[in-house]
């Protein structure tokens, strides 16, 4: 990580979120900040409320409760879409790619919110319309190339392997040049080499882009190495909010992990 | 290595981004042009206008037509044959209304109305998905077909219900009603199929197309990234429903010249269509020509060869007509569910390493 500076002004603040499902309480009074540039990383055991997290900020869950405020804003009632389009993007735990499409097209619809030739000009692709797919198809081969995915741009991606997949959808994410991505466990289920490669695509975004990243991660050891600042959830509340180095010696947290009980 | 795209290298995006990167293709789409505009209109004859070309070329708009819908953008519809009537019924009115207008314009307003209609059909569509989805617009269909069988206004007051084409022109030369040449019918609907078709090929791959393909893939995803579901769903009905209200105007008004709306629109054309659309293949431009050329063509062949090379009864041949129709359609469900077209792209990357086996 490349000095504190790169590190800005709060992109992202939630106050006081309380999400619940009928009777079941997912997120509880939750509050914390993401400033411009940082890697903030939420971790907790299963069910802790991190996927609900992510998405009550991407705009596909509405708290009951609790404000939103983004770039200085305080959000009024949004869908999804209209998230993606002020620069959020996000990756899924369980991959969404589209998978009849290829890679590349994969990557080329990840920058939708950019492009915005009218019909007349599509219908007959030339114009506008053409300039305008040549200019993302170049930007979109720049994350190709980034991502060293050059082999596979024009396979469908339903027929890749796992690991591949969970890349395209990293570069499906970063296609959309987002100002806060989200990342719901880039490395579940990848092996050792897998994940260092994920890991170092993540620092190389933070680093080159200076993208602001929120990731969910379960490898403590990950989590540790690419965050500035970890949030602990568990049951939907919040325990604990710092450092790496604040996180690890909390004592909730040691027990929340360890599953000692509070006396 | 007849067939190869080895050897074809790309220098630039823009040559990779090529409606038909391939060479071979390109040459094979120019010179099929060319044979269908420039040597096919001197020979043709009534039979070949009426049994084979013009139906095709009309049953192919509409496939395209919902093949937007139903094979990019993922929604089921089997109000085709409704839709259909809509631009029929319009083509008719306007060309009442206005006798001076050019027929081709006629048809471009008959499908703009029925995008209209479409539009608003389509509404259903953002809460309701799949199987349901496919219920409403059957209920579409029985609407419509109910609304222009009895309000008279759409048919003019006339005694039999139904409607006929008058004689209009394009170029001074008759395109509809009784004396219209063979070629100039035929070359009027090619021109329009040729020219819908590109436009079709050129939006399903550009942005709009790709959100269509989002919103079929995963529309909670497509939403996620910022594509508007509504707005992606309702332009596929309107599109959708624009090519194939072309297509009722020009079922009507070029080819059959007069129709009554249970017989010509009914259920059976909206599951004509469909078929159609599954056989060629589904999210596939030339699948819809192929579907619509196997399901209008097939039948005219096997009447040919049971009835008039084995003196077969005419009935028996079409009850077996069906039958091998309604086996083609499991097994395309079953089997290859991308149709034909599909089978068209295995056979090149066969071809394309032929004679290697590897
Ligand atoms: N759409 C939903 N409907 C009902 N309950 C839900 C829904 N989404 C989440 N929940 C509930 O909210 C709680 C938190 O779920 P969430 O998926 O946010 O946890 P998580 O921290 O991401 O867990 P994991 O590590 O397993 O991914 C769980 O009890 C879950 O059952
Ligand atoms: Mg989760």
């Amino acid at each position: 990580m490349s000095g504190e500076n790169r590190i800005g002004d709060t992109i992202l603040e939630v106050k006081n979120i309380s999400l619940s499902f009928g009777g079941v309480k997912a997120l509880t009074d939750i509050s914390f900040d993401i400033k411009e540039g940082e890697v903030r990383a939420i971790i907790g055991p299963n069910g802790a409320g991190k996927s609900s997290m992510l998405n009550v900020i991407n705009g596909f869950y509405h708290p009951q409760q609790g404000e939103v405020w983004f770039r200085g804003k305080k959000r009024v009632a949004m869908k999804p879409y209209q998230v993606a389009r002020q620069g959020v993007a996000r990756t899924f735990q369980n991959i969404a790619l589209f998978k009849g499409m290829s890679t590349l097209d994969n990557l080329m619809t990840g920058r939708i919110t950019h492009m915005k030739t009218n019909l007349f000009w599509q219908s007959i692709w030339a114009g506008p319309a053409a300039k305008e797919e040549l200019e993302h198809r170049e930007r979109v081969e720049h994350i190709i190339d980034f991502l060293g995915i050059q082999a596979i741009r024009k396979t469908p991606v339903g027929r890749l392997p796992y690991g591949m997949q969970k890349r395209v959808e990293l570069g499906r994410a970063l296609a959309a040049e987002p100002k806060l991505l989200l990342l719901d466990e880039p490395m579940a289920g990848m092996n050792q080499e897998e994940k260092e490669d994920m890991s170092r695509f993540i620092l190389d975004v933070n680093d080159e882009f200076g993208t602001t990243i929120t990731l969910i991660e379960h490898d403590i050891g990950v989590v540790m190495d690419l965050s500035d600042r970890i949030v602990v959830l568990d049951y939907g509340c919040k325990l604990a909010d710092g450092t790496p180095d604040v996180v690890r010696n909390d004592q909730d947290v040691i027990n929340a992990y360890l599953g000692v009980s509070h006396d | 290595m007849f067939y190869r795209e080895s050897g074809d290298f790309k220098t630039s995006y823009a040559e990779d981004q090529q409606s038909f990167p391939i060479k071979f293709d390109r040459y094979a789409i120019w010179i099929l042009l060319g044979f269908a505009f420039f040597v096919v209109p001197f020979f043709i004859n009534d039979y070949w206008e009426k049994s084979v070309l013009v139906p095709f070329l009309v049953w192919s708009m509409a496939a395209l037509g919902l093949n937007i819908l139903t094979g990019y953008c993922g929604q089921v519809s089997l109000g085709t044959g409704g839709f259909m009537a809509v631009g029929a019924y319009s083509c008719y009115k306007l060309m009442i209304a206005f006798p001076g207008m050019n027929i081709f314009i006629v048809v471009i307003i008959a499908g703009l109305i029925t995008a209209l209609v479409g539009i608003a059909f389509g509404l259903p569509s953002l809460r309701i998905k799949g199987f349901y989805l496919a219920v409403a617009t059957l209920a579409s269909q029985f609407f419509l077909i109910w609304m222009f069988n009895k309000i008279p206004w759409f048919y003019n007051y006339s005694a039999s219900g139904m409607i006929t084409a008058p004689e209009r022109t394009m170029f001074g030369i008759a395109i509809s009603g009784p004396s219209a040449p063979s070629w100039a019918t035929y070359l009027f609907c090619l021109t329009l199929v040729t020219i819908f078709a590109f436009i079709a090929r050129n939006l399903t791959r550009g942005r709009i197309g790709r959100a269509w393909k989002a919103i079929h893939d995963m529309d909670i995803a497509a939403e996620i990234i910022g594509i508007p579901p509504l707005q992606a769903k309702l332009s596929a009905f309107a599109i959708s429903s624009f090519y194939i209200g072309m297509a009722g105007a020009m079922l009507f008004g070029v080819y059959l010249g007069s129709a009554e709306p249970g017989e010509a629109f009914g259920i059976n054309v909206s599951f004509l269509v469909l078929f159609m659309v599954i056989v060629g293949g589904l999210g596939s431009i030339l699948g819809s020509f192929l579907g619509a050329a196997f399901l209008i063509l097939i039948p005219v062949l096997m009447k040919n060869i049971m009835v008039g090379g084995f003196g077969w009864p005419a009935d028996l041949a079409a009850h077996l007509e069906l039958v091998f129709i309604g086996g083609l359609i499991m097994f395309f469900l079953v089997v290859e569910p991308h149709g034909l077209a599909q089978l068209w792209r295995i056979t090149k990357e066969k071809l394309r390493l032929w004679p290697f086996p590897h």
